[in-house]
């Protein structure tokens, strides 16, 4: 790293407010002030079906581990890693050149493709699956008019490669993950001070090497979180790599549950997945553990904007149109055109509406419960200054690596559990039956969106107040403020744009979260994501092609806030000066 | 401050006003079964009896979430769309033994559980589909046809892993024993013209397309898509395909089932078994027949025309329970011969 400043190389980002004497204390023992503990209850709370999963792996295997690693598990962890690997370069490539150039370039189409370029966020995954698989298999249309145009008679006669595997499930991941690494490697973009990129200019250095060596390695930590993400989504997935005939540990996970009744096997399975990706996280952290990211000066200016000749201008925005294009305006575009055909059938279910509110009610709640306890780990972190903690706030984040369905019966077990005592004792002390108050209403959805998607929630907020400079928190303890009132009136403030931004990115996932929804839900209960899907699961897509599309409407809305919020979040801009003072100063 | 914090507070009023769940006769579900095809049973089940009935339609994961419940479970019945998962509940000691003289007397013994557990609704059978002009009547007569060398880089099929495919494999290993019917398994794998993928409707569509000429499949598809006025492209497919039952000179065709459970643990165990009853009446199992062509297990009912069309078939009338006991070893022959990767 190119940077020095007044505190000493060692004091982590982890450990935002080390000072000097601060190094003793890593291997103290936990301090057990309110902090820790509330930050440790929610953290347990949040990880509580990661934790069940983990439980349920604890007993005999039947046999299955000796007959998958002798058959298909090297196939599995292959094609989980490929496919890992091509989602990340993937994901990195798109989303930081696009980020890099909407920010610091102008030409044709920048400010539309800024907002654009996340679009595909609202996109599910497997309707981006279906959509081009529809288009690019053998009977698509694509195919069919290559055929008529070469005269070509059947599959024999030309070669044309398979969609229907590993090639093609990268793709598609790739396009509807790459917004993440967009949003934050952007914010990380407009946030950074560019007296580094500028001095790195005046070095004699060109302007990809200053981008590579300087702008990238400073938004290190923001581009991290967002390629975690899309790695974690890419685990989790299971709707879009069966469809495309990649077996992929997710698959093997529910081969052995499903197929084989071994609810332990299938646990063990996914414990796996959880260690690995835990691994994953500590090999990141590791890698930047003794580097820290806030900038040194004082001196925010307006972005430089550079203007881009002619052809190299109409060449960056074809770039970053394409993505949209694949992403966003194709699947959007077909979605329109089977509605256009099939909307009766929707409309004949006279709830529709009805789903429409109850995805938007879960979304609003989903986000609202996750951005909050996100904020308060994140904060719990900052003030503990602990290891152990931080291990406890990234284990609270795995739910995210986890297939959905999975973790819901971690989900259901727990509440089973606390749902039963909780009648019981309303039973022998009151007489008063309660049933299942929590696993049979609504409420176990909204609690296991949090276990799922506190990876989006705490995440960007972490990284976010790892570059609120100590010395600010410094000066309002020093002021006599306690933690909580740093929090409410310095940190707030400062993180507000990582909130309300963790909590969009919450609400649209939820809007488009399906393995979950559908087991946790109570009776009768349908969202748009369950009704898509009750025709999607038959690849009847087309049937149901308006319910997709309002999925895809209603998450357009939050994703163009986001938008908005990271081209508020300069420092200097009028909005964040107005709020507080910048953020990057020390 | 304090505003804010009412404010949030009245959001979440706003967001919590909910749902109450109805009262009275009801009888809740668990449904395999997609909720467009069995809603109008069910309305008609609500019409004739006024027992409401509430569902959750779901792939996976209901056989925790009713162990989960514990004596709380408020589930009644399940409806599923193949042996399998009702085999999950059984092994898992969550079905009711019911006793009932309607179904006993209108449901084929070998179609339902000896002590009542579970019982068949409807029959799938898992047919051959061969193009009319491309492959020559008689080549393909039996499962181990599919396996013959002559057929190579001719046959589609979906995932073996899925649950039709996998009961299919586990009625071989139930005949053959393990052994031939891995390499029976390993003989059509060798014949697959493209690596198992989409649903049993794509396998006609691969067909028509020239992909393939022989794919494996439920027979009601080719219903569905024969009929489909809303996708006339899928008429197309039907057209050129022809349905072969297999097995006929020997063990008859492999037939899976659809069917229906009741859950030990709930609380409308009775409206519960009059559902089931329902769907084995009459005016039900003909719905099945002609709006799902499913073959009706009642007898008496009538078929949908063009399955009347196909005539008459011998169906296997091997155990559906030994289908379900060999379920693992099939997933795991799929496993072994690597039947997903194609040929």
């Amino acid at each position: 790293m190119p940077l020095s400043g007044p505190l000493r190389a060692g004091d982590a980002v982890n450990r935002p407010l080390a000072l000097p004497f601060a190094s003793a204390r890593v291997a103290a023992p936990l301090r057990w002030d309110r902090w820790t503990l509330l930050t440790l209850a929610l953290c347990g709370f949040v990880a509580l079906p990661v934790g069940t999963v983990i439980a349920t792996a604890v007993g005999p295997d039947d046999g299955i581990w000796a007959h998958l690693l002798s058959t298909v598990l090297p196939v599995y962890a292959s094609n989980t890693l490929w496919l890992m690997l091509g989602v990340g370069l993937g994901t990195i490539l798109i989303g930081t050149s696009t980020a890099w150039l909407v920010t610091m370039y102008r030409f044709p189409g920048r400010r539309i493709l800024s907002f654009a370029l996340l679009l595909p966020l609202a996109v599910p995954s497997y309707v981006l699956a279906f959509v081009v698989t529809d288009q690019l298999e053998y009977a698509g249309a694509l195919q069919r008019a290559l055929r008529a145009l070469f005269g070509w008679e059947s599959a024999a006669d030309y070669w044309f490669p398979e969609i229907r595997s590993l090639g093609g499930a990268t793709l598609v991941l790739s396009l509807v993950l790459y917004p993440y690494v967009y949003l934050l490697a952007r914010a990380a973009f407009v946030e950074q001070c560019f007296c580094l990129f500028e001095a790195s200019r005046t070095l004699g250095q060109g302007p990809l090497r200053s981008f590579l060596r300087v702008a990238v390695p400073m938004a290190r930590p923001a581009i991290a979180v967002g390629v975690a993400l899309a790695l974690m989504e890419t685990l989790n997935e299971f709707g879009t790599v069966e469809f495309f005939a990649v077996p992929t540990f997710t698959a093997g996970i529910f081969d052995v549950w499903l197929n084989m009744n071994s609810i332990t096997g299938a646990a063990q399975l996914a414990a796996l997945l959880v260690v690995f990706t835990f691994g994953l996280v500590l090999v990141e952290r590791a890698g930047r553990r003794r580097k820290r990211f806030w900038a040194t000066s004082t001196r925010v200016r307006a972005l430089p904007e550079y203007p881009l000749g002619r052809g190299l201008g109409l060449a960056a925005a074809a770039w970053c149109a394409l993505p949209v294009l694949l992403g966003f305006v194709l699947p959007g575009a077909v979605l329109a055109s089977y509605a256009l055909d099939f909307y009766a059938v929707t409309l004949s279910d006279y709830a529709f509406p009805g789903y429409l509110w109850n995805s938007l009610k879960l979304a609003a709640w989903a986000a609202l419960c996750t951005a909050a306890l996100g904020t308060l780990i994140a904060y719990g972190v900052r003030v503990s200054r602990d290891p152990k903690i931080r291990g406890a706030a990234e284990a609270a984040t795995l739910g995210y690596a986890v297939p959905g369905a999975v973790l819901a019966v971690g989900i259901m077990v727990p509440l089973g559990l606390f749902d039963n005592a909780i009648d019981a004792f309303s039973r022998r002390w009151f007489g008063l039956p309660l049933g299942l108050l929590l696993s049979g209403s609504a409420a176990a959805l909204v609690i296991g969106y949090v276990a799922r998607f506190m990876a989006l929630g705490y995440r960007p907020i972490d990284a976010s107040f790892s570059k609120v400079t100590p010395s600010m928190e410094g000066a309002a303890r020093t002021l006599g403020h306690g933690p909580a009132a740093t929090l409410w009136r310095i940190h707030l403030p400062l993180v507000r744009p990582s909130v309300i931004a963790a909590a969009l990115l919450v609400f649209v996932d939820t809007m488009k979260e399906l393995p979950l929804t559908l087991i946790l839900r109570p009776f009768n209960f349908e969202t748009l994501a369950t009704f898509v899907y009750q025709y999607a699961s038959d690849e009847l897509l087309e049937e149901c092609a308006l319910g997709a599309l309002t999925i895809v409407a209603a998450g357009v809305i939050p994703v163009l806030l986001l938008s908005v919020g990271i081209g508020r979040s300069r420092p200097g801009h009028a909005a964040a000066v107005a709020r507080a003072p910048p953020a990057g100063a020390v | 401050m304090f505003r804010r914090i009412l404010s949030v507070a009245l959001l979440g009023a706003v967001l919590a006003s909910g749902e109450a769940l109805a009262g009275g006769d009801e009888v809740n579900l668990y449904s395999y079964r997609q909720p467009f095809l069995i809603q109008p049973l069910l309305d008609a089940f609500t019409e004739e009896t006024g027992i409401e009935v509430n569902v959750v339609y779901a792939k996976k994961g209901m056989v925790e979430k009713i162990k989960a419940a514990g004596e709380n479970n408020p589930a009644d019945a399940v409806l599923t769309v193949d042996i399998g998962r009702l085999d999950a509940l059984l092994q898992e000691d969550l079905l009711e033994p019911v006793q009932s003289e309607v179904l006993t007397t209108h449901i084929p013994a070998h179609l339902r559980h000896p002590d009542g557990l579970w019982f068949g609704l409807t029959t799938r059978a898992r047919v051959v589909l061969a193009h009319k002009d491309r492959v020559a009547a008689g080549t393909v007569q039996s499962l181990a046809d599919l396996a013959d060398p002559e057929l190579q880089g001719k046959v589609c099929t979906r995932s073996g892993k899925h649950g039709y495919n996998v009961a299919l494999i586990a009625s071989v290993i139930a005949h053959e024993g393990e052994e031939n019917a891995e390499a029976w398994l390993s003989g059509v794998k060798a014949n697959l013209a493209r690596k198992p993928q989409g649903n049993d409707r794509a396998q006609a569509k691969a067909i028509y397309e020239g992909v393939c000429d022989i794919a494996i499949s439920n027979h009601y598809y080719m219903g569905k898509m024969a009929t489909n006025e809303e996708k006339p492209e899928q008429k197309e497919w039907a057209k050129v395909v022809r349905v072969v039952f297999l097995n006929q000179d020997d063990r008859g065709q492999h037939v899976n089932i659809s069917g229906a459970g009741v859950i030990r643990t709930g609380k409308n165990k009775d409206a519960a078994v009059r559902l089931i009853e329902f769907l084995a009446g009459e005016g039900a199992q003909n719905m099945y027949a002609q709006d799902n062509f499913e073959y009706p297990v009642r007898a008496g009912v009538a078929l949908h025309p063009m399955l009347a069309e196909w005539g008459d078939f011998m169906a296997d009338t091997l155990s559906l329970e030994d289908i379900a006991r060999h379920r693992k070893a099939a997933t795991q022959m799929v496993d072994r011969v690597r039947f997903d990767e194609g040929a």
